[in-house]
C-alpha cells in the first residue's frame, strides 16, 4: 500500500481492524486478480475510508502511535509554547513543565500568580541564565569523598552546594543508572531540594549516562500524561496517545493497535479484552485466579450437607455421613436422610425415593452458582486455549501457504487469504473469550438475548472457519472461495457483536451483577 | 572495595578517632566495609535509659553515593530497642537509610548514628511495627545469615 504521508499512515492504523472487512477483502481479492498494480484504487480506497470516518464504529477510539522521536518533538513543542509565555529559558521551562506533570494551564496559572514560589517549588530558585561550569576552588574539601586536592575540579548548582566533579558525576550516574531517576534528581546535599537540571547532567555525565537520562526523561513524559501510555509489548518503544480518560472506562473499552502489531486496551494496558470493560476483566481474572481450579475440584469431589449446606468432601469410609457441623445424618449416594435407610446399610438403592430427590434438588440449587461460573469459565478457557493454539496455527499457515503455492500453482499474493483467515480466527477467538467473562457478570434482561444471539452466531462462524482451516493443504485450494467468504463473515459477526456491546456500554444499557465503576 | 569508598571510609575512620558526638561509640570493624557502632539515648526516656544498643553498618562499593545497610544487632547486654519503626530482627525502617530520596552522600556513619539516636529519643511508644512477626518470619533467613557472620568469632 502506498503511504506518502503520516496522515495516510495514521488512517491505515485506524482501520487495521477493518482489514477483515467484507468490502476491503473483496477489494483486496479484486486487486489480486488484476495483478495488484492499481495504486489509484488504493488511494480511492483510503479516500473512502476517510469519508467513512464520521461513522466510525462505536467500539473504536481515535488514537495515534508515537515513536521515540515524536515523543521528544512533542515535548519540545510544548516547551516552546510555554517558554514564551513564561519568559523562561528552555531548560527551566522543561523542569517546570515536568514539575507540573505537563499541565500547561496549571503551570501558567500558578506562575502568573507567584513566579518566585513556582520556581522555588520546582527546585529552580531565582533566575539563572549562565551555562554551568566546573571550577577549581582553593581550600575546598569535598564532603562526599573528603578530598581536598587544590587541583580538583568542583561543581555546584545555584544552591551553592559544592562537591568535586568526580563525586557529582558518580552521584548522577548512580541516580540515573541504578535508581532510574531523571527529572526529579535533587542536589546531593541533605535537605536541599534543588532539582539537578539537564544542563548539569550534560556537563557532568558520560555519554552513556546522558543517553539513559534522555530516555528516562522521555519516559516521565509518557508516565506523567494521562493521555499517553507505553505499548506493553516487550521491547516495544512506541507510546499511544488516546484521549479516553480513566473515569470513562465503564462506558468504553479504548482498544488500540500499536505499530508493533499488539492490540491492547489503552485504559488498563491489558491485551485486547473487548467486549468486557476493564473493571469486569480485572474481576474476572482475579476470580479465575482464585477460584477456577478450586471450583472444579469442589464440583468434582464434594457435596453439600442437605440440611446446613456445608461443603463436605468424602475422603473414604461408608456412605453413612454425619455432618460435622449440624450432625445431620444422610446417605452420600442418594443424599436422603439416613434414618430412612433402615438396615439396608452401606448399599443404597433408594435413588428414586422422594426424600432423597428433594435433598438432591436442594443441593442442585446451591451448586447452580458454581456450575454457572464453571460454564462461563470453561468456555472462556477453551477460547483462551484455542487462541494459544493459534500461534502454532500461524506457523502452520505459513507452511500451508508455501505448499499450496507449489501444489496449485497459485502465486504468493493469491494465497494471502490463508493469512487473512488465520488473523481473523485469532482475533475472533480473543473477542469470544471475553464475551464469556462479560456474560458471567451480565444481569439477565431482554438485551441479554440479543447479546447471546450475537455471541452464538460469532462462535458458530468461528468454528466453521476453524474447521475449514484444518483441512489438508491439497483441499485448501478448492475451498478458497468459501474460506474468503467465511473470513469476511466472522469479521462481520465480530463487528456486529462489538458494535452492540459498545453501544450498550456507552448508553449504560447493560446491567451487571457487580459494580464496574 | 572501590578506592572511592575506601578513601572516604578511611577519612571517616580518622575523624572518628578524633572524637564522636556524645552517646556514640565505635566498637570495631573486622574490615573496612563492615563496622559496628554503639549508641545510647542521652535523655531520660524510660524506654531506653541506661541501655546501650549496637548498630551494624555494611558499606557497598558505591558508598557514600549509595546508603549503607544499617541494622541493630543483638550482643551480650545489647538488645534490639523497642520502637514502632524497628523490627525485632533489628531492621530499621528509616527513609534516610534507603537509597531513594532519603539518603544523601553527605551523610556519614556518625550522622546516621545521630539520626537513629534522635529517632529513639523522640519515641514514647513501647511497641514494634505492625506485622512485626510476619515480617521477621519472612526475613528470617537473611537475618540469620547476617548474624551468622557476626557470631562467628573467627571472622
Amino acid at each position: 500500500m502506498a503511504m506518502s504521508s503520516d496522515e495516510e499512515y495514521g488512517s491505515d492504523q485506524m482501520m487495521s481492524d477493518d482489514e477483515l472487512d467484507a468490502d476491503s477483502l473483496g477489494e483486496l481479492a479484486g486487486n489480486l486478480d488484476s495483478d495488484y498494480d492499481n495504486d489509484a484504487d488504493d488511494d480511492q480506497f483510503l479516500e473512502n475510508m476517510r469519508d467513512d470516518k464520521p461513522q466510525k464504529p462505536a467500539y473504536e477510539v481515535d488514537y495515534t502511535t508515537l515513536s521515540d522521536a515524536e515523543l521528544r518533538n512533542k515535548q519540545k513543542e510544548q516547551v516552546e509554547d510555554v517558554r514564551h509565555i513564561l519568559g523562561q529559558p528552555v531548560e527551566q521551562t522543561a523542569i517546570l513543565l515536568r514539575y507540573f506533570k505537563w499541565q500547561k494551564e496549571r503551570l501558567i496559572d500558578k506562575y502568573m500568580d507567584d513566579p518566585d514560589k513556582v520556581l522555588e517549588d520546582a527546585g529552580l530558585g531565582a533566575e539563572w541564565n549562565d551555562d554551568p561550569k566546573l571550577e577549581k576552588v582553593r581550600g575546598f574539601s569535598c564532603d562526599i569523598c573528603c578530598d581536598d586536592d587544590a587541583e580538583m575540579n568542583t561543581y555546584s548548582m545555584r544552591c551553592g552546594h559544592r562537591y568535586c566533579a568526580d563525586c557529582y558525576k558518580q552521584y548522577l550516574e548512580n541516580k540515573i543508572m541504578s535508581e532510574g531517576e531523571s527529572g526529579r534528581i535533587q542536589c546531593p546535599t541533605d535537605g536541599c531540594s534543588r532539582i539537578v537540571d539537564s544542563k548539569t547532567v550534560r556537563l557532568l555525565a558520560s555519554p552513556k549516562v546522558l543517553a539513559r537520562y534522555g530516555e528516562l526523561l522521555n519516559r516521565t513524559y509518557v508516565d506523567d500524561k494521562p493521555n499517553l501510555r507505553w505499548c506493553p509489548a516487550p521491547e516495544c518503544e512506541f507510546a499511544v496517545d488516546c484521549a479516553v480518560r480513566q473515569t470513562e472506562l465503564h462506558k468504553i473499552i479504548p482498544t488500540v493497535v500499536c505499530n508493533c502489531g499488539l492490540r491492547f486496551c489503552f485504559g488498563c494496558g491489558h491485551n485486547d479484552h473487548q467486549p468486557c470493560p476493564c473493571a469486569l476483566m480485572k474481576k474476572w481474572l482475579k476470580k479465575c485466579e482464585d477460584d477456577s481450579e478450586t471450583a472444579n475440584w469442589i464440583s468434582a469431589h464434594t457435596k453439600e450437607c442437605p440440611k446446613c449446606v456445608s461443603t463436605i468432601e468424602k475422603n473414604g469410609g461408608c456412605n453413612h455421613m454425619t455432618c460435622r457441623k449440624c450432625k445431620h445424618e444422610f446417605c452420600w449416594v442418594c443424599m436422603g436422610p439416613w434414618s430412612e435407610h433402615g438396615t439396608n446399610w452401606y448399599n443404597c438403592n433408594r435413588f428414586e425415593e422422594k426424600s432423597g430427590e428433594e435433598a438432591r434438588g436442594q443441593q442442585a440449587k446451591s451448586r447452580a452458582s458454581l456450575e454457572r461460573y464453571l460454564h462461563y469459565y470453561n468456555r472462556y478457557a477453551n477460547h483462551d486455549h484455542s487462541a494459544k493454539l493459534d500461534k502454532d496455527l500461524y506457523v502452520k499457515t505459513e507452511k500451508k501457504m508455501t505448499s499450496l503455492q507449489s501444489s496449485s500453482g497459485m502465486s504468493w499474493i493469491e494465497v494471502q487469504y490463508l493469512e487473512a483467515a488465520s488473523t481473523a480466527l485469532q482475533q475472533c477467538r480473543q473477542t469470544l473469550k471475553w464475551t464469556y467473562a462479560f456474560a458471567f457478570y451480565l444481569q439477565r434482561n431482554n438485551d441479554t438475548y440479543i447479546f447471546e444471539d450475537n455471541q452464538r452466531d460469532l462462535e458458530m462462524a468461528v468454528e466453521q472457519l476453524s474447521e475449514l482451516f484444518e483441512k489438508p493443504a491439497d483441499q485448501l485450494a478448492a475451498s478458497r472461495k468459501e474460506m474468503v467468504d467465511k473470513t469476511a463473515y466472522v469479521g462481520h459477526r465480530r463487528r456486529i457483536l462489538l458494535e452492540d456491546t459498545a453501544n450498550g456500554l456507552r448508553d449504560e444499557r447493560w446491567q451487571f451483577t457487580t459494580d464496574i465503576r | 572495595m572501590s578506592t572511592f569508598a575506601a578513601k572516604r571510609l578511611q577519612k571517616e575512620m580518622a575523624k572518628i578517632h578524633q572524637g564522636l558526638a556524645p552517646g556514640i561509640f565505635f566498637v570495631n570493624s573486622p574490615n573496612l566495609q563492615h563496622w559496628q557502632m554503639d549508641i545510647q539515648v542521652l535523655d531520660s526516656n524510660p524506654l531506653y535509659a541506661g541501655k546501650t544498643f549496637r548498630l551494624n553498618f555494611r558499606f557497598s562499593n558505591n558508598y557514600p553515593i549509595e546508603a549503607p545497610e544499617v541494622t541493630f544487632i543483638r550482643a551480650p547486654d545489647r538488645e534490639i530497642p523497642m520502637h514502632p519503626h524497628i523490627y525485632s530482627n533489628g531492621i530499621i525502617c528509616l527513609d534516610l537509610l534507603s537509597s531513594g530520596n532519603g539518603w544523601s552522600p553527605v551523610q556519614s556513619v556518625e550522622s546516621v548514628c545521630m539520626s537513629i539516636q534522635s529517632m529513639l529519643t523522640g519515641n514514647t511508644k513501647n511497641e514494634r511495627p505492625e506485622g512485626d512477626e510476619a515480617f521477621v518470619l519472612r526475613e528470617g533467613r537473611s537475618v540469620r545469615d547476617i548474624r551468622f557472620v557476626y557470631d562467628d568469632p573467627t571472622v
